[in-house]
């Protein structure tokens, strides 16, 4: 019985099936806000809710997509009720790969605008 | 009982060691997958020849049309089985830390299940790109694109290895509820996995 109390050690009981099913239906419907977003600029839908879609089509996908990520990582993987150094293990890189990934995103846009380096002649 | 006590000692966290490495593990995939996901992002819209994910494109040397190539209804449906798999998961570890065996064979089946729909989606989505003329060397969205699915693939492929192992055991009656840490541990890793393609899935297949 160690690793079942072991588990539990820090007391944090696991949501039932009723929280599972219920994000389980979230995740669907986000997923389906998504694909409908994606069809409605590549379909370029018009009036004031197709033109507001297709505009910021990218930050609604980062918004759904952000906000499923957090459920599966809190509800699923328990770490609302798990130990919170599970949650900065987890969280902390994150933040890094967020860095990283805006970093290069920075560097390569610079770069190739016309006063990047690798727009510059060879002799400059 | 005092055997497995014996084995896994309090430890001075007061948290089980085998669950604090696999989110360190987790953590250091999430620095893994952002490279690629860095890489994919960098170099989208940078190939000099199709074809190309979102447009059609001529080519020249043949004067061949190839659509594009994103079939997003397949990968759509894929995204979805590979959440509902996440779903069954938890369904299945509630089972077995309540000791009901059949919850846990089911929903475990279920999991494993779904991981083989979305591995063989993947399987054909590549065999499909490679018949349109994208190969791993055309061009840089066919690079990043199979670096970084590829990748993913070979963690799910992973996963569904270490859960259906964990379902062999079951089914021959080794997994009860003093077990359920492996379980636990095995449905973080798969949790990771689904997230994982929860941020794939927009930014290659829905954002242009």
């Amino acid at each position: 019985m160690a690793d079942s109390s072991a588990a539990h050690a820090e007391g944090h009981a696991h949501p039932g099936w009723q929280m599972y099913v219920i994000i389980a239906l979230i995740l669907f419907a986000l997923t389906a806000l998504e694909v409908g977003a994606y069809e409605v600029a590549e379909r370029g839908i018009s009036g004031t809710f197709g033109n507001f879609v297709s505009q910021m089509v990218v930050e609604i996908l980062l918004v759904l997509s952000a906000a499923k990520f957090a459920l599966v990582a809190m509800f699923y993987m328990h770490l609302k009720q798990d130990s919170k150094v599970f949650t900065a293990l987890f969280v902390f890189p994150i933040l890094i790969a967020a860095v990283v990934i805006l970093a290069l995103l920075a560097l390569f846009v610079y770069n190739r605008s016309e006063n990047g380096i690798w727009n510059l002649p060879p002799w400059s | 009982m005092a055997h497995d006590a014996a084995l896994h000692p309090p430890t001075s966290t007061g948290l089980d060691n085998r669950k604090l490495a696999i989110w360190t593990f987790i953590g250091s995939e999430c620095l893994f997958f952002a490279t690629l996901i860095s890489t994919y992002v960098v170099y989208k819209g940078q190939s000099l020849r199709g074809p190309y994910p979102h447009e059609a494109w001529t080519d020249p040397a043949t004067g061949r049309v190839v659509e594009r190539i994103f079939e997003i209804p397949l990968v759509t449906f894929g995204t979805a089985v590979l959440l509902f798999s996440s779903f069954f998961v938890v369904l299945s570890l509630n089972g077995l830390q309540r000791g009901k065996q059949k919850q846990f064979i089911g929903w475990l089946s279920a999991t494993v299940i779904c991981g083989l729909f979305f591995i063989g989606m993947q399987v054909y989505e590549f065999q499909h790109f490679v018949h349109k003329g994208l190969g791993f060397t055309t061009n840089l969205f066919g690079s990043s694109f199979f670096t970084l699915t590829g990748f993913h693939g070979t963690h799910v492929t992973l996963g569904v290895l270490w859960l259906a192992t964990l379902l062999y055991l079951g089914i021959r009656g080794k997994m009860g509820p003093e077990k359920a840490l492996n379980l636990e541990i095995a449905a973080l890793y798969w949790h990771f996995v689904d997230v994982v393609w929860i941020v794939i899935f927009p930014v290659v297949y829905l954002m242009k």
